[in-house]
């Protein structure tokens, strides 16, 4: 297991999150939207220009830009 | 506390977008709501009323959010309401297939000890999606009813009332709910609790726990309350700062984040123990056709094709109502000019109000067709595919991806109103963003511009009017996003801020709710014309009638009139028609073959009356005249010079009044400023009324016209006037076209600016657009008369 930023994912690749860094009100944004530590997450996709990303959590699909997306550490396989 | 088995129960509908909250609002209440906004912010309040077991009963329609925080108005608005009006319950609706994050919002209305009823919404799709719930069970572990629904369908409504009604029985004891935070916070939560309860401050009724919970958090407006005892609120603020040190230390966050982190933990020990997951969807139905939809090559040309055809829909299935709606206001002009004698009164309401109103009115039906497109975006969760796709283009122009909504209410696919554009801009967290949002939202096409482009359109560039809609639409955002751009490299100089945003599953929107959305613009739209443009039309009627000019200039038009007619009498007709009632026959006559298609020939035994009117008849369609009228046609052209005097004297006349009036003469005095755009003191005028709504320019522009043209033009439309009329040509109409979309927002535009962004922005916004409208103009103008397109 080793945790990556999540813009570095790819595609269709799994997670956990392990790690949120943002402080201030981009903290509670993110974590008001379910992105807490212990979270699974997966690439659904990226926009036309490959910003924001689409993610699966908790069962919903969101979107961050890949600014956002720094913030989260994210556990995965391999 | 006695049990209350009497009274009216009030209800506060809450819940995440997308969780269905509104179509259980339009089920519960029929969607008879009253619309009006919380008290001194401009979010919109939905209010409706039932009656259920003989009881009446309340429900007032919270924003929709994702927490309670003090970062956005909505969530800020939603707590207050809890607080200082203290409703009976909240009814939680909660999205059953995305239940973790929808139970977040549910237990912090449960912290703050409200009653709570919580509506498992949208059963059906979680069940759907392998996803199996113990309604029962999550219930007895919240400690509180839990009433599966399927709103849409009006499943378990009833039930979801039978609840509401059991738990406002219940009295009113709030009891708030204890979440475990951890040790180190748990011990600084009593004793800020404690402090806050010893403290002189005003709380009232609201729970102590909750605002120590809110403080650690560094809420805003709960910290705002420790100034309130200079003695207790430094007490806590170093309590907070202690642990917030000691947790960075610890375990490197902020107390917010461990507070947050704690709650989805006790969410999901309880969803664990009631979700079960029969078969695990890896995909669901949204999701693959999000692979296509959001596809990096198909996406873009899909979202355009979709833009196109809204246009296409809304110009297909408008076209007719619009014809309906022209040709009745065109019958009551007639009927009221036939039973009213000329005079003020009757200009008044013929010209004023029949025509100012009705010109407005009469593109409602494009409109409501345009608002039903963009329900269907948004109700089918398209809308915010286009936010997602546009985030990165939108960025480079200092934007944001909700900005589009904005711009897409404001019209951005044409037919919107820059005042719900501008207060959807309250999306957005960034004041830097937002106010860039603000400033260049009034630039799209909103529904009132579009009859304007309809007349212009339909007169100059009839054959491509789809082409030309769509090519206004592209210039609208093209200025919008450079101005923006331009704003935000110099006024609004900042970076951004959080994006993360639902993509909620599409879902088949419902006939319904399609209706009640539309009804509910359509309406705000008539409203306007109904209140604002009415008096508008009304005193820009006044302003064009008065003053009177003086008698003299009367006089002068008269005599002109006297000597036509002396000129008629006493040349070749004398002989046809030597008195009155010949002349009254004649006149007849010349109605009904106006009336007949073909043929206009005299017919055998008429008499020399009829014979003279069928010549005039065949000269005014241009036919050859047979050999036995020739003797006829010196008298037959003598009447058409008269005739074509008298309209020419006739229309000098009501143009020298319009330009003797107060506004004939404000035009004039602009129209240095415009003659290098082309426009003449008219357009002037229609365009200063249009400052007070645009749809005022183009009923201005036809009571202009109508004025100055006679009582036989008033029947053309407006469109075939301003076509014929010398002053006009295509660039003209473009040029117009432009300096309208660009060119000061409208009064009630002003207005919810001022409220928005502050005064200052608001005047800034009219003289930044207005400048931007004339340059452009301009630019477009000279260069098309360059290029010889003026012509």
């Amino acid at each position: 297991m080793a945790a990556i930023p999540l813009r570095t994912m790819k595609a269709r690749q799994k997670g956990r999150i392990a790690k949120v860094r943002a402080g201030g009100e981009m903290n509670r944004r993110l974590r008001d939207m379910g992105l807490v530590p212990g979270t699974e997450i997966e690439i659904v996709g990226r926009a036309p220009l490959y910003d924001p990303v689409n993610i699966k959590v908790r069962g919903a699909n969101l979107t961050l830009r890949n600014n956002e997306a720094d913030f989260i550490e994210v556990e995965v396989e391999g | 506390m006695k049990q209350r088995t009497s009274g009216e129960i009030t209800i506060a509908l809450a819940g995440n977008p997308n969780a269905g909250k509104t179509s259980l609002f339009n089920q519960l209440t029929g969607a008879r709501a009253h619309v009006g906004n919380y008290p001194g912010v401009t979010v919109e309040k939905k209010e409706g009323r039932l009656v259920h077991q003989g009881r009446d009963i309340r429900v007032v329609d919270l924003p929709g959010t994702y927490s309670l925080t003090a970062y956005s108005l909505e969530e800020l608005v939603a707590r207050r309401f809890i607080i200082e009006e203290r409703p009976d319950l909240v009814v939680e609706v909660v999205d059953a297939a995305n239940l973790d994050r929808n139970l977040y919002l549910a237990l912090q209305f449960m912290e703050i000890g409200v009653p709570v009823v919580i509506a498992l919404n949208m059963i059906d799709v979680a069940e759907s999606r392998g996803l199996k719930i113990d309604a029962v069970l999550l219930g007895e572990l919240l400690g509180v009813p839990v009433i599966p629904t399927v709103a849409r369908a009006k499943k378990g409504v009833s039930e979801l009332l039978d609840a509401v009604v059991q738990v406002a029985d219940q009295g009113p004891a709030w009891k708030p709910m204890r979440i475990r935070y951890g040790s180190d916070l748990d011990l600084r939560i009593a004793e800020i609790t404690g402090l806050l309860e010893e403290g002189r401050f005003e709380i009232g009724e609201t729970p102590a726990r909750w605002l120590a919970v809110k403080a650690l958090e560094g809420d805003q407006d709960v910290m705002r309350i420790l100034d309130q005892d200079p003695g207790y609120g430094p007490v806590i603020r170093s309590s907070i700062e202690e642990v917030t040190r000691h947790l960075r230390a610890t375990v490197d966050d902020e107390p917010e984040g461990v507070i947050a982190d704690h709650r989805y933990g006790f969410i999901t020990s309880v969803t664990k123990q009631v979700v079960t997951v029969s078969r695990d969807i890896r995909r669901t139905v949204s999701d693959k056709v999000d692979m296509v939809v959001l596809n990096r090559l198909v996406g873009p040309l899909f979202l355009l094709t979709v833009l196109y055809l809204v246009y296409q829909f809304t110009f297909w299935l408008g076209d007719a109502p619009v014809g309906w709606f022209e040709a009745f206001f065109g019958w009551l002009s007639g009927a009221v000019e036939n039973v009213l004698p000329d005079g003020p009164v009757r200009s008044l309401i013929v010209s004023g109000i029949i025509g100012g109103v009705g010109g407005v009115i009469g593109f409602t039906p494009l409109i409501a067709f345009m608002f039903f497109a963009i329900a269907i975006l948004e109700d089918t969760g398209y809308l915010a595919r286009i936010a997602f796709m546009m985030d990165r283009v939108l960025r480079t122009f200092g934007l944001h991806g909700n900005s589009v909504l904005s711009l897409i209410v404001g019209g951005g696919i044409s037919g919107g109103c820059a005042v719900p554009g501008v207060m959807a801009a309250r999306t957005l967290r960034d004041p830097k963003e937002r106010l860039a949002t603000i400033l260049v939202t009034p630039f799209m096409n909103c529904g009132a511009k579009l009859p304007l482009y309809a007349v212009l359109i339909g007169a100059f560039f009839s054959r491509q009017q789809a082409l030309m809609m769509f090519l206004l639409t592209l210039i609208s955002w093209g200025m919008a996003l450079s101005s923006s751009r331009l704003l935000r490299w110099t006024l609004l100089k900042g970076s951004h801020t959080a994006f993360v945003m639902e993509l909620p599953p599409y879902r088949l929107p419902t006939l319904k709710g399609l209706l009640i959305h539309t009804w509910e613009r359509v309406w705000q739209y008539v409203k306007k014309a109904g209140t604002i443009i009415l008096a508008v039309s009304v005193l820009l009627w006044a302003m064009m009638t008065y003053p009177s000019p003086p008698e003299d200039l009367a006089r002068v038009f008269d005599f002109q009139r006297q000597q036509a007619i002396e000129a008629f009498r006493n040349g070749p007709a004398a002989g046809i028609l030597p008195d009155e009632k010949a002349r009254a026959d004649f006149r007849d006559r010349l109605a009904i073959l106006a009336e007949r298609p073909e043929p206009v020939a005299a017919g055998a035994g008429a008499n020399r009356v009829e014979v003279l009117a069928a010549t005039v008849a065949l000269l005014d369609r241009g036919r050859p005249l047979p050999d036995e009228l020739a003797s006829y046609a010196p008298a037959a052209r003598a009447y058409i010079a008269y005739r074509d005097a008298s309209v020419l004297i006739g229309g000098g006349e009501a143009q020298a009044r319009l330009k003797y009036s107060l506004a004939g003469r404000l035009g004039g005095l602009l129209e240095r400023a415009t003659r290098p755009l082309g426009f003449d003191w008219r357009t002037n005028i229609a365009l200063t009324g249009g400052f007070a709504a645009k749809e005022v320019v183009v009923s201005t522009l036809g009571t202009a016209y109508s004025l100055a043209g006679g009582g036989e033009v008033q029947k053309a439309s407006l469109s075939e006037r301003l076509a014929r009329e010398p002053g006009w040509n295509p660039l003209t109409a473009f040029t117009l076209m432009l300096f309208v979309m660009l060119y000061s927002p409208c009064f009630a535009t002003v207005i919810i600016i001022g409220r928005e962004a502050g005064w200052r922005w608001a005047m800034f916004s009219m003289a930044y657009a207005t400048a931007l409208a004339y340059g452009v103009s301009l630019i477009v103008s000279v260069t098309g008369r360059a290029l010889g397109l003026g012509t």
